[in-house]
């Protein structure tokens, strides 16, 4: 769709060019603000390169439903907000479990609970992480531009069909209603990866092959296909089945943590900026990230040596900068986020105790500015002289 | 160069889509960056509404409009609102259709029927679209054809006839009041 | 011995985990025969559950098998049927899985006539967690969350089924193990959502505490109260009293969700297409 010429697009309207372009097929959703508009778009597009759309009845239905989907064979996304996010939970967990590929998008916006509905928050981070029981790991993105909503959902299928595992676009309403200026990448440029296919015959095939090697992951037949596999929520062993054994449990459960962590390398990096002299940090992402680096731009305009590390993957938390970072031995690391302050939290657990780690925070709607951020800057550098 | 406007006004006025009109003219036709943000909500089934507009030569990394430079208002309970607001030496573009009074502000005030003008080219539904024009025309923050070409791309089929005239009128009301 | 139906099952998993007496082997019987006799590819059929003790049995079929959430089963297999048309396929849920928790998804693929074949094992009662009462454990029916007698009233599986839009609903007893399979293949033969009431006995947790002591009495129980679709369109409020009617029930053909959507496919194809 019109890759290569200049255009100005609604962040959920990026993510969903991306999703198509990504070779998606298979959207089923419910209507929830800020998010709507991607369940719109996918209505309208995805039946034109033969894909389906269902508006199931509730938020539940729609993430078993991409689940069933994906198991059919084919690319699969939902997306979501606030409430919704934690509905569909118990199934995210599934697809974990059952280690099924599929996309979730959830544009934030201010909870708790019904909270404010059409405005800014970055409160999700935790519920991201920890929203389903049990342990696993899971891979969580977060774009800061309309173009990055459009580049990030793209990544976000190459993530989960390789890794077999739902994987988090975590939007930000301040990202997903902004329109911006946009030149798409041509798709002859996108990487696109298939779903690997079993190279073993049905009846070899193990649809959870432990290889011994975490970074390794089964291959996910289709339904249909003639594998006739079974697939199950309950801890199962290599052959899909259930199994009261503990030591094939904790296996399974390990291996499906460690094929994320032990990929971390492979996941997009966090995006740096002025970080090899800066005596101080500014931590940040998603929309959030847009008035860091206004910031950090503003400090060194005014000759003040801030940097910004912004992660674009939330989830596993990826540690490398903040750890080149505390061997700087900076004045401070800034963490501004729309929330009462959870990023912080495994910013703080990598620093320890180099130096102070200061949030910013802000719940309600309103969006942290950059001058907030620059005072910070200002009063970690200059100290009491900054005011 | 960085301008951002605010074009603010009743739910139904089509404010939002001027704005998206005003930024994709910049974004799609210009070399200029644009963003486009607007408050969402029960405002879009009437009550107040705002949409706002950055266009600039540099990266737009934050895209909240603070202190817009050019304030469109078409209603009075907008003009109220926002008139404090504008950045001291802009501009306040007033609906006069339905603004009786604005506030004292440092700025310069240009007053047109805009909606009354709509009405009388046939729709008042074509009232966002004389703005757009007018905004054009009083600013040139984008060339006319740009500005028409995107307000053709994003108006229902069928009435392209009606509001080029509408953004024509628009240009012409720049040329009177600016 | 080999088993007759041993090429659907997965012998390999068995014994199963019902206890002795349960209704649930019964109807999964059923279901393969009915499978069997109709020639299904099992290549293409995919069977889909939720959780409890009916919703095992896919486990032991040997087919492309889905074991979900509580309650979810017919909202994944839409995503199934919805991706991959061509494929039958049959859910089995439980009467707490299918009319509690996932009432919702219940009624509302039987109101898109989407192309599922929902079979449900009830047996009136939550029989994995031990017997506490289900929206179908009858009023004045003891269960462990009812110790003085359950004071709700019940659904009528079938004509919640019914009232929801359902284009064909059935109904027949582990008793009646012939005839459930015979409805059971009218159900896999219809095109559309087709939904089958196969009433169970759970000996365990609803017999022993409601004084039907044996699997057989529970057995006798269906044969003594179950009344033939046809009888029961005949006989009046004060003799349908107590009593309940098996076989198809609804039969209404009506145009099945995917074959629709793939016309909508196809139109919004020729449109982009045009476009182009």
């Amino acid at each position: 769709m019109k890759e290569g010429k200049p255009r100005l697009l609604l962040g959920n309207e990026a993510c969903v060019e991306g999703a198509i372009a990504a070779g998606l097929k298979f959207f089923a959703g419910y209507p929830i603000t800020p998010s709507t508009e991607i369940a719109e778009l996918c209505a309208q597009y995805l039946p034109q390169v033969g894909g389906k759309f269902i508006q199931m009845e509730d938020e539940i239905a729609s993430m078993a439903a991409v689940c069933g989907a994906s198991l059919a064979g084919v690319k699969s996304m939902t997306a979501t907000s606030g409430p919704g996010f934690s509905l569909k939970q118990e199934n995210i967990g599934f697809a974990v479990q059952a280690e099924i590929p599929c996309v979730v998008v959830d544009v934030q916006r201010v909870g708790p609970s019904t909270g404010m509905p059409t405005s800014a928050a970055q409160g999700d981070v935790m519920q991201s992480r920890w929203g389903t029981h049990g342990d696993h790991e899971i891979v969580v993105l977060s774009p800061s531009s309309v173009l990055e909503a459009y580049t990030l959902t793209v990544t976000a299928f190459n993530i989960a069909e390789e890794l077999r595992t739902p994987v988090i676009l975590l939007m930000d309403e301040m990202v997903g209603h902004l329109r911006e200026k946009v030149i798409l990448p041509d798709r002859s440029e996108l990487m696109v990866k298939a779903r690997p296919k079993p190279d073993l015959p049905p009846g070899q095939y193990k649809p959870y092959a432990d290889y011994g090697d975490p970074a390794k992951v089964a291959p996910l037949a289709a339904f249909g296909e003639g594998y006739r596999f079974h697939v199950t929520g309950l801890t199962h062993g290599e052959d899909g089945f259930p199994t009261n054994n503990p030591d094939v449990g904790a296996r399974q459960i390990k291996r499906i943590s460690e094929k994320i962590a032990s990929r971390k390398k492979d996941l997009p990096q966090p995006e740096e900026l002025f970080t090899d002299d800066a005596e101080v940090f500014v931590f940040a992402f998603g929309g959030t990230a847009r008035s860091a680096k206004k910031a950090v731009r503003d400090a060194r305009a005014m000759g003040l040596k801030a940097g910004l590390i912004r992660a674009i993957t939330v989830w596993p938390f990826l540690e490398e900068p903040l750890l080149r970072a505390k061997a700087k031995k900076p004045k401070a690391v800034i963490v501004p986020e729309m929330n009462l302050g959870q990023i912080i939290l495994p910013v703080k657990r990598v620093m320890g105790d180099a130096c102070p780690v200061i949030g910013i925070n802000k719940v309600g709607g309103r969006y942290i500015e950059p001058d907030e951020i620059l005072d910070a800057i200002k009063e970690a550098i200059l100290g009491g002289s900054a005011s | 160069m960085r301008k951002e406007f605010r074009l603010a006004g009743a739910g139904g006025q089509g404010l939002i889509t001027a704005a998206i009109i005003l930024a994709a003219a910049a974004a799609e036709h210009t070399e200029y960056n644009a963003v486009q943000s607007q408050s969402y909500g029960p405002e879009s089934r009437g009550g107040s509404s705002k949409a706002d507009v950055i266009i600039s030569t540099d990266e737009i990394d934050y895209p909240e409009v603070k202190s817009p430079e050019v304030l469109l208002v078409m209603t009075q309970e907008a003009c109220d609102k926002f008139v404090p607001g504008v950045r001291p030496g802009g501009m306040v573009v007033v609906d006069e259709t339905y603004v009786r009074t604005v506030p004292p502000v440092d700025a310069k005030v240009l007053r047109y029927g805009i909606s009354a003008k709509a009405r009388e080219l046939g729709r008042e539904i074509v009232a966002n679209i004389v703005a757009v024009g007018l905004l054009v025309g009083l600013t040139g923050i984008v060339p006319e054809d740009a500005a028409l070409e995107a307000v053709l791309a994003r108006v229902p089929k069928g009435t392209e006839e009606l509001n080029k005239k509408a953004f024509l009128a628009g240009i012409q009301a720049a040329k009177e009041i600016g | 011995m080999a088993l007759p139906l041993e090429k659907y099952l997965r012998v390999g998993k068995l014994p199963h985990i019902w206890c002795p007496g349960c209704g649930h082997g019964i109807i999964t019987q059923a279901i393969i025969r009915a499978i069997d006799e109709l020639g299904l590819d099992t290549q293409k059929t995919v069977v889909v559950s939720g959780i409890g003790c009916s919703s095992r049995a896919p486990g032991y079929m040997n087919f492309d098998t889905l074991h979900t959430t509580h309650g979810r089963a017919i909202a994944f297999a839409t995503g199934i049927k919805m991706a991959n048309p061509e494929l039958k396929v049959i859910v089995i849920t439980g009467d707490g899985d299918a009319a509690a928790i996932g009432g919702n998804h219940l009624i509302h693929a039987a109101r898109r006539n989407i192309g599922l074949t929902v079979i449900c094992f009830n047996n009136n009662i939550y029989g994995m967690t031990s017997g506490q009462y289900s929206p179908l454990t009858p009023t004045g029916s003891y269960a462990s969350t009812a110790p003085y007698g359950m004071v709700e009233r019940p659904f009528d599986l079938c004509e919640l089924v019914k009232g929801a839009g359902g284009t064909f609903v059935a109904r027949s007893t582990a008793y009646h193990a012939r005839h459930l399979t015979n409805v059971i293949k009218d159900a896999l033969k219809y095109d559309g959502f087709a939904f089958v009431d196969a009433l169970s006995q759970c000996p365990t947790y609803f017999g022993r505490r409601n004084r039907l002591r044996t699997p057989m009495d529970m057995l006798n129980w269906m044969r003594d109260h179950a009344v033939s679709a046809s009888s029961w369109e005949k006989m009046s409020p004060e003799e349908r009293e107590g009593k309940f009617p098996i076989g198809v029930l609804v039969n209404q053909p009506s145009r099945e969700l995917t074959k629709v959507y793939g016309e909508i496919l196809a139109q919004a194809r020729k449109e982009a297409g045009a476009n182009a």
